[in-house]
């Protein structure tokens, strides 16, 4: 091996720039792909958190920021029927058994539950996926809730005194995504005014 | 040493299985195989991954010198990974929303590196390419095993969201097979390990009826 010690840098080096190359490519031509996807995604989601019936506006392009309590900004999409504004939706989380649970939820604008979903988690398959509308249909059960109906105090999972029911075998999922929306209504309430004005 | 095609296969799907045999790849086996469906999932990803990244090291393998060869193997591994999420991403999304979470993770499954030291770094490029698709193939196999009892025992399930990996015409695949009384800690983590020492368990079992030499992690091909 009388190579000199430089060929190894050179070879590798090589390879680096050669696949960089090639996967800097495959990002530019998939780019506009993923980003309509991205889109495609946002719509379907919004799509099955308020009804078809409630808006005439493209629900993607209608957003309003607003600061939660954590300072954090919320996209607010809004649904408007001639002009008027019938119903929100945002993304809200919760803290699950395995990181962020991330759900849509659509809240009319009288404050009630329109739909909520999951959009994003990783909690157990088996256990807490249920909270998945392709697993079980315990998430559609908030639809046409509000809070005060049930009483503030009982948005809970029956383990902590509330109404909702918990998995067997899995209590964390659904404390953390009953707890997303009773925070996620308590955030309609307080911004009720700069979310269903009319420019 | 150019090995049959034959040898290759058989090793790949059985006699060498990458889990079975090599106990390679164990993070990916444990974490994605509570149902058979995610075992199936992630198995495939995986032997695209290894096809695709054994190919091109047998074709580069003479330009690559021995120092640095263990950065190039996992360079193209994780350029691989990467193709393989970009492209789902982009043109066959409904599958990257199930596979998605699992494809990073082909990354850190040490049989694809595996098998471009021990094979595809001194094969020509054909046998290195059906190596790599039926050690991907053997891997899918024991992922989809592991993946169905898990899920038999501890769900009464069997193939639950086929379709969606697989399209809507696999939808007969989805099947319950009882209700109630399942034995949850099967789709806990610490059911992957006992299935998994069981299959083992059950492979040498039937190598040594069979009248095979008992081999110890992957002998003859030495990792």
């Amino acid at each position: 091996m009388n190579r000199p010690t430089y060929i190894h840098a050179v070879v590798l080096g090589l390879f680096c720039l050669g696949f960089g190359l090639m996967l800097a490519l495959l990002d530019l031509v998939t780019e506009e792909d993923i980003a309509l996807r991205m889109v495609e995604d946002k719509q379907s989601s919004l799509a099955k958190v308020i009804p078809a019936n409630l808006f005439d506006n493209n629900l993607v392009e209608d957003v309003l920021k607003v600061s939660d309590p954590s300072g954090a900004e919320v996209e607010v999409y809004r649904a408007k029927r001639a002009g008027k504004v019938t119903g929100v939706a945002y993304e809200i989380k919760g803290s699950g058994y395995a990181g962020a649970i991330r759900l849509m939820l659509g809240v009319d604008a009288e404050g009630r539950v329109l739909g909520v979903r999951a959009i994003a988690f990783k909690e157990t398959p088996g256990l807490g996926d249920k909270i998945d509308e392709k697993k079980s249909d315990w998430i559609t059960k908030f639809t046409g809730l509000k809070l005060g109906a049930p009483p503030k105090e009982k948005w809970k999972v029956k383990k902590d005194g509330g109404q909702f029911d918990q998995f067997s075998g899995a209590t964390i999922t659904p404390r953390a995504v009953v707890g997303a929306i009773r925070g996620g209504l308590e955030f309609f309430d307080t911004h009720k005014a700069k979310m269903l004005e009319t420019h | 040493m150019t090995a049959s095609y034959r040898t290759i296969v058989r090793d790949g799907l059985w006699d060498n299985n990458g889990v079975l045999c090599q106990m390679l790849g164990m993070c990916p086996t444990m974490a994605m195989t509570a149902t058979a469906t995610n075992g199936l999932g992630m198995g495939l990803a995986t032997a695209a991954v290894m096809a695709a990244s054994n190919l091109l090291i047998a074709i580069f393998r003479n330009y690559i010198t021995q120092e640095v060869r263990i950065p190039v193997y996992i360079l193209i591994v994780a350029a691989m990974v990467t193709v393989v999420d970009l492209t789902f991403n982009a043109w066959m999304h409904e599958l990257y929303k199930v596979l998605g979470l699992f494809i990073p993770l082909i990354v850190s499954n040490c049989l694809p590196l595996a098998r471009l030291e021990v094979f595809a770094a001194r094969e020509p490029v054909l046998p290195s390419l059906v190596d790599g698709l039926f050690m991907g193939i053997g891997f899918t196999l024991a992922l989809t095993v592991i993946g169905a009892v898990r899920e038999i025992i501890g769900g009464g399930t069997l193939f639950v969201d086929a379709a969606l990996l697989l399209g809507p015409a696999f939808h007969f695949m989805e099947t319950k097979i009882y209700s109630g009384n399942s034995v949850l800690v099967f789709i806990l983590p610490p059911g992957g390990f006992i299935v998994t020492g069981l299959l083992v368990a059950g492979k040498r079992y039937l190598d040594i009826r069979a009248g095979k030499p008992i081999v110890t992690g992957p002998v003859g091909h030495g990792v």
